[in-house]
C-alpha cells in the first residue's frame, strides 16, 4: 500500500498528538534535489582518510567496499565542504548535468 | 471505607494526588495554591509519597517539566493559580496538543492588575481555548473526589488529555471542610497504572512535537478537537464508576431544585453552595426558581445544558470574571452562544460579581435572582449587572 | 560497510543517529555539529529540543531525522522539559518501570534558546542539579527566524536587528559568556566544542555522559546563511575561530580550567573577520577593538588554566 504524500494526509491519518512513530523517516526526503553541483572523487589521489565522510553535514558521503569514498546523490546538497577539507584535493565539484 | 474527617481543602487535593500515587510533582508556589504544593513536598519528604518533587523556578518551567515527565510515562501532577496559570499559558496548549495526561489543580485567583491574590475565575476564563478538560469543584469532598477521577479520566487511552481541577482560591483552598477520604486500597482498585502509548524510550523511539506547516495544521487541530469532544463519554463513564464504588455521583451539569422553575440561576464553583441556600429561601417564598451548577467546563456540556434549561424562561448567569471590553461575563457569553440556535430559548441575564475575592452573600443571591427577573422582563441587550459595585 | 577501512572515520562512532534527508541549509555547520554530537551520544538517549534551526530542519510532520526518542515543545523551556524527563525516569526506575537501561537525558537548544529566552530554565535545571547534558548549538543569532541578534552575537556582527547603518555599527555588546555562567552554577563539567575538531567534540560529549550531574557543552556552529559565508568554508572557519582565539577550546572540570589547545600565539582576528560578510562593514578601528578584547579574554583563560594546573 503506497504511503500517502504529506499533503494528502487527512486528520484521521495523524497519530495521537501528531507523534511521528517511524524514527528516521526523513530519510525518504530527497535532499539531493537541492543540488546544483556534485562532488567527484579522483581515486588516484584519495588516501581513504575519511575526512570527507566526517565533515559532511548531510551524512551524504559513503565509503565503498574498496575503501574509496563517493557522494550519496540521494542526499548530497552540493555544499562542497568535502572539496575544502580533503587533504589531497582529491575531490572537485562538477555542475549538475555535466 | 474511611471515616469522615475535617481537612483543609488544599490538603485534601494533595492527599488525592498522594493516593493517586503521583510520580512527579513539578510546581511553583503561588497564593492561594501554596498549601497544596507545600503539603506535597512534606509528603515526599516524609516518604509517604514516592515521587520526584521538582521545585522549578517558574510556572512556565513547572508545566514544561510536567510535559517531560508525563512524556516518559510518569504520573504527573501540579497546581497553580492566577498569575501562575497565565505564565504557563503557552505551555498549556502544548500539553493538550501533545495529548499528555497531566492533572493540575487550579486555586482560581484574580488576574493582575491590580494585584489581587484572592479568588475569582479570571484565571480560568483566560485559558478557555487551551484544550484541557476542565472541571469545577464546589466543596472539599468534590475537590478530593474529582482530583482522583481526573487521573483516571486523563490517562484513559480513549482520552489522553490534561485536566484542570478548579477550586476557588481561599473560599475553598483555605477552608477546612468535612469530607470522606478514601483508603489507598480503594484508590488502587479504581486507578490503574499510567501507560503512555508514546512514552519516550530508546527501545521504541518516537518524535513528539514535530512541526505542522499550513498543509497539515488544520488537520492536526481537527483531530485534537474531535478527540477532546469525545472525552465526555469517558468522563461520564468514570463518574458513574466512581459512584458505583464510592456512592457519590457527579454530572457535567448539576441541577438543584429545578422542579417547576421558570427562572434558573447558573453558577460555578463554591459560590454555588451559597446560591443554593438563596434558592431554598426564594422557593419557600413561593418563587419558581431553581439552580444550574456547571461542573464540566470543557468539553462544554451542550446537551446537558439544553436539557437543564428546557423549561426555563429566564436564565441568570453569574460570572466571576469580566471579559473587559467584550461580552461581559465569559460564562454568560458561552451560555448565550450555546443556546442561540434553539428555536425556543430562555432570556439570558448576565451578572458579574465575586471579583478579586469579594463575597456574595445569600441575601445578595436573592437580590440577584429578583433583579435578574426584573431585567429579563425589561429586556437587557448586552447589559450586565455588576454586583455590589460602589458607584 | 567497507572491508578496507583504516580511516580517520574509524575513530568516529559509525552509526548515524540523525538521519539524512533533513532540511538544513547547504553547508550548515550546526547540523554537522549535531550529527557528530548524535554519533557521540549513541541511541540510549532521550533528547528535549528547543524550537530553532535543528528542530525545524529535522521534524516536519510526518518526517523526522531523529533515530532516538525526541521531544520538542517550545522555545524557552527545553531545560525544564529535560528536568521533567530526568525526574520521571528517576522515579520510574525506582518502581521498576520505564526504559530498561541507563538513559542519557539531553537538552539541546540554539544560542537564542540558551542564552536569552531559555536562560532561566537552564539556570534552574543546573541549580537543581539534574543529571543531564545541555548542548548549546551556537550559530550566534536567531537564525531560524531570519538572522536576528542574540546575546551570543559577537560584537560588531550585522544581523537584522543589529544592522550597521549611518549611526550604528552592528551588534553593540560583547558575546555573553555562557560557559562561565554555566560554570558559576558549580556543575561538574562545562566545555566548548567545535565541529571542525570532531574527535575533540565527540570526546567531550562522551565525557559529559559520564558526569553525575549537569554538563554543559557550547558548540560553535557556523551558519553560511547568517554569517554571509560560502557554504564550503564552514569547517575552515571553525579552525580559524580556534586559531585566532575567538572561540577557544577548553573545559571546566569541577572548577578546573583545561585550555586545549593552549596557543602561545594567536593568529590575527582580522583573517577571521574578513572571511565573513556579517563583518564586512567593520572599520579597522573596530577590528582593533575586537582584537584587543579577544586577546584579553584569551589571556584570562590561559591564566585560569595555569592556576588550575598549579592548584
Amino acid at each position: 500500500m503506497p504511503k500517502k504524500a504529506p499533503e494528502e494526509l487527512t486528520w484521521r491519518d495523524l497519530e495521537i498528538g501528531c507523534a511521528v512513530t517511524e524514527p528516521g523517516s526523513a530519510s525518504e526526503y530527497k535532499s539531493g534535489d537541492w543540488r546544483s553541483r556534485q562532488p567527484i572523487w579522483d581515486f588516484t589521489k584519495c588516501i581513504k582518510c575519511g575526512l570527507c565522510y566526517t565533515y559532511c553535514p548531510d551524512a551524504a558521503v559513503n565509503q565503498r567496499d574498496d575503501g574509496y569514498f563517493e557522494a550519496n546523490l540521494y542526499y548530497c546538497k552540493g555544499c562542497s565542504i568535502c572539496t575544502q577539507e580533503c587533504p589531497t584535493t582529491a575531490i572537485h565539484m562538477i555542475e549538475e548535468g555535466e | 471505607m474511611a471515616n469522615r474527617i475535617g481537612m483543609e481543602v488544599s490538603f485534601a487535593v494533595a492527599e488525592a494526588a498522594k493516593l493517586a500515587r503521583s510520580e512527579v510533582v513539578a510546581a511553583y508556589p503561588i497564593t492561594p495554591q501554596t498549601h497544596i504544593v507545600e503539603k506535597l513536598a512534606e509528603l515526599v519528604a516524609e516518604g509517604e509519597l514516592d515521587a520526584e518533587y521538582i521545585p522549578v523556578e517558574s510556572e512556565h518551567s513547572a508545566m514544561s517539566a510536567c510535559l517531560g515527565s508525563s512524556a516518559v510515562g510518569a504520573r504527573t501532577f501540579t497546581a497553580t493559580a492566577g498569575q501562575g496559570l497565565e505564565l504557563m499559558h503557552e505551555v498549556l496548549f502544548v500539553a493538550s496538543s501533545s495529548r499528555l495526561p497531566i492533572v493540575m489543580a487550579v486555586a482560581n485567583r484574580a488576574i493582575s492588575g491590580p494585584l489581587n491574590v484572592w479568588g475569582d475565575h479570571s484565571d480560568v476564563m483566560a485559558a478557555r481555548d487551551c484544550g484541557w478538560i476542565q472541571i469545577f469543584t464546589e466543596n472539599g469532598q468534590e475537590a478530593f473526589d474529582l482530583t482522583l477521577c481526573a487521573f483516571r479520566i486523563a490517562e484513559d487511552h480513549r482520552v489522553l488529555f490534561p485536566i484542570m481541577v478548579h477550586l476557588d482560591g481561599f473560599h475553598l483552598s483555605h477552608m477546612v471542610e468535612s469530607l470522606y477520604p478514601l483508603e489507598q486500597s480503594e484508590v488502587d482498585a479504581f486507578l490503574p497504572p499510567y501507560k503512555y502509548p508514546f512514552a519516550l524510550d530508546p527501545a521504541k523511539p518516537v518524535t513528539l512535537g514535530a512541526y505542522g506547516p499550513p498543509f497539515i495544521y488544520t488537520e492536526a487541530k481537527k483531530a485534537q478537537e474531535v478527540a477532546l469532544r469525545s472525552t465526555k463519554e469517558v468522563i461520564l463513564e468514570v463518574w458513574r464508576e466512581f459512584n458505583r464504588r464510592f456512592g457519590r455521583q457527579y454530572s457535567p451539569v448539576e441541577t438543584y431544585a429545578t422542579e417547576g422553575a421558570d427562572t434558573l440561576l447558573l453558577t460555578m464553583g463554591s459560590f454555588s453552595e451559597t446560591a443554593s441556600v438563596a434558592i431554598d429561601r426564594l422557593r419557600k417564598q413561593g418563587e419558581k426558581v431553581g439552580q444550574i451548577r456547571l461542573r464540566l467546563w470543557r468539553p462544554f456540556p451542550f446537551e446537558e445544558l439544553y436539557q437543564a434549561v428546557r423549561t426555563a424562561k429566564v436564565v441568570i448567569v453569574l460570572d466571576r470574571s469580566i471579559s473587559v471590553g467584550g461580552p461581559g461575563g465569559p460564562v454568560c457569553s458561552e451560555v448565550k452562544s450555546a443556546l442561540y440556535h434553539l428555536k425556543e430559548r430562555p432570556q439570558i441575564v448576565s451578572f458579574v460579581g465575586g471579583l478579586g475575592g469579594r463575597d456574595i452573600s445569600v441575601a445578595d443571591f436573592e437580590n440577584i435572582v429578583r433583579k435578574g427577573q426584573k431585567l429579563a422582563a425589561q429586556g437587557v441587550g448586552e447589559h450586565y449587572e455588576m454586583i455590589g459595585l460602589r458607584e | 560497510m567497507a572491508s578496507q577501512r583504516n580511516t580517520v572515520a574509524l575513530r568516529l562512532p559509525m552509526e548515524e543517529n540523525f538521519a539524512a534527508g533533513h532540511r538544513a541549509c547547504i553547508g550548515c555547520g550546526e547540523v554537522l555539529a549535531l550529527r557528530l554530537v548524535c554519533k557521540a551520544l549513541g541511541r540510549d538517549v532521550i533528547i528535549a529540543n528547543a524550537t530553532g534551526c535543528m528542530e525545524i530542519v529535522s521534524s516536519q510532520i510526518p518526517y523526522t531525522s531523529w533515530e532516538v526518542p525526541w521531544i520538542h515543545t517550545l522555545f524557552e523551556n527545553t531545560s525544564a522539559v529535560a528536568s521533567g524527563i530526568e525526574a520521571g525516569l528517576k522515579v520510574l526506575r525506582r518502581k521498576n518501570k520505564g526504559p530498561q537501561k541507563e538513559v542519557t537525558v539531553v537538552a539541546m537548544g540554539g544560542d537564542g534558546a540558551t542564552a536569552d529566552i531559555g536562560i532561566q530554565a537552564l539556570s534552574g535545571a543546573m541549580e537543581r542539579y539534574h543529571k543531564f547534558i545541555y548542548v548549546c548549538f551556537d550559530n550566534e543569532a536567531y537564525m531560524n527566524t531570519g538572522v536576528q541578534r542574540s546575546s551570543a552575537t559577537p560584537f560588531g556582527a550585522s544581523t537584522t536587528t543589529s544592522p550597521p547603518g549611518k549611526v550604528k555599527t552592528g551588534q553593540a555588546t560583547w558575546k555573553k559568556d555562557m560557559v562561565a555562567i554555566a560554570a558559576a552554577h558549580n556543575i561538574p563539567y562545562a566545555a566548548t566544542a567545535n565541529p571542525s575538531f570532531p574527535l575533540d567534540l565527540i570526546k567531550k560529549v562522551q565525557k559529559a555522559k559520564q558526569v553525575n550531574g549537569p554538563a554543559y557543552i557550547h558548540v560553535y556552529s557556523p551558519c553560511p546563511t547568517g554569517w554571509r559565508t560560502g557554504p564550503e568554508v564552514s569547517i575552515k572557519l571553525g579552525r580559524m575561530a580556534v586559531s585566532t582565539g575567538v572561540f577557544p577550546l577548553y573545559e571546566i572540570e569541577n572548577g578546573r580550567y583545561i585550555l586545549k589547545p593552549d596557543l602561545p600565539k594567536l593568529r590575527p582576528v582580522k583573517e577571521y573577520i574578513k572571511a565573513q560578510g556579517r563583518f564586512r562593514h567593520l572599520t579597522d578601528d573596530l577590528i582593533e577593538q575586537i582584537q584587543k578584547r579577544v586577546t584579553q579574554e584569551y589571556d584570562k583563560l590561559r591564566e585560569k588554566a595555569a592556576q588550575s594546573q598549579s592548584a
